[in-house]
């Protein structure tokens, strides 16, 4: 199997989820397009352990889960916690540090 | 590599439509596809393990996380259109898309070399395999993530933990409540009256009947009586009023 064709899905949806960061405005979608390159880079991860024989990118995108596990903990909380104080789930809302 | 060409379009296009779904539980739903589909070309690739975790943590641990806060913030808090920075939206998606088109190209042109393929490392099964790394080489590193684990769990019970303000009612304020409400207002005091009592139902549909043959209002939930699902029980009363020609 070519690796090629993987790679470039990868490269494929790695952009579609810098965009979706960039576009959309609702904190929680923002964190799912965060989701979506961090799946893409595993993708890559995988494709260079079989072209690689080794299972060292196994390895990498396995860990790539745990830390995007432990993120996504996190990430939530503080979501749930601005949509306390602020009623809001945007991302421009949450802009008094600028002032 | 048939399962990647008919899987890559669906991820593209599932992926796409998150970008573009108005609604975030429809990104969520678009977002599981993208990640199913990623499982299995974990799968084809000779890593049935992440395969597997791909499915049991993300899919199945992460994305219901996301639904539940979903839920929790409300379904219905849609984007707002406003853009705060003039021309950022175009500007993000023709960055993007040149992004895309680069990598693309980039991937395009690299030769990776002839493929080795997991048939040597995945010789003792995968599951084994990627032990053996992760206690020997990656030792260290995976004792890490413990500790990442363990600070993420109580970071997030610090974030979400709200401090109560006001003292928590106990059954004796609750009791005297209801007493000031009965006096005051003439709320009853008892329960209220349970559904479908003198009809010929018991659903939670059917109003229950005062003795002059008048419907109870408070037996029925307000929503029901609201959305009009209210059951019509003229039809009970007269059948209650003649019993023996109904038989």
């Amino acid at each position: 199997m070519d690796p090629t064709p993987f790679l470039t899905l990868s490269a494929l949806l790695f952009t579609i989820g810098a965009v979706g960061v960039l576009v959309r405005r609702n904190a929680i979608v923002v964190f799912m397009c965060v989701e979506l390159m961090l799946n893409a880079t595993n993708l890559a991860f995988v494709t260079f352990s079989r072209v690689h024989g080794n299972l060292d990118g196994q390895i990498a995108a396995f860990f790539v889960m745990v830390v995007a596990a432990a993120e996504v903990v996190v990430g939530l909380a503080i979501i749930v916690a601005i949509f306390r104080t602020r009623r809001s789930a945007s991302v421009d809302d949450a802009s008094l540090l600028k002032y | 590599m048939i399962a990647f060409w008919i899987l890559a379009p669906i991820m593209v296009a599932a992926a796409l439509g998150m970008v573009f779904a108005r609604k975030a539980v429809h990104a969520a739903l678009l977002l599981a596809v993208v990640m199913m589909s990623l499982a299995v070309l974990y799968a084809v690739q000779d890593a049935p393990f992440l395969f597997v975790v791909q499915i049991i943590v993300y899919t199945g641990a992460i994305l219901m996380l996301f639904l539940f806060v979903l839920m929790l913030v409300g379904v219905d808090s849609s984007d707002s259109i406003v853009e705060t920075i003039k021309g950022q939206r175009l500007a993000a998606t023709v960055v993007g898309v040149l992004f895309g088109v680069t990598a693309a190209v980039g991937v395009a042109q690299t030769t990776v070399g002839a493929v080795v393929g997991l048939d040597e490392a995945n010789a003792d099964g995968n599951v084994p395999g990627i032990a053996v790394l992760l206690f020997s080489k990656y030792i260290f590193a995976f004792e890490m993530t413990s500790a990442l684990l363990i600070t993420a769990a109580l970071g997030a019970m610090v974030l979400a933990h709200r401090e109560r303000l006001s003292p928590k009612p106990t059954q004796r304020d609750l009791a005297e409540q209801r007493m000031r409400d009965w006096a005051k207002q003439g709320k009853p005091l008892g329960p209220l009256p349970t559904p479908g009592v003198y009809a010929r139902h018991n659903a939670v549909d059917t109003p229950a009947l005062l003795p002059d043959g008048s419907i109870a209002p408070t037996s029925v939930s307000r929503v029901l009586q609201v959305r009009g699902n209210m059951r019509d029980v003229s039809k009970d009363l007269t059948a209650l009023d003649e019993p023996d020609k109904e038989s």
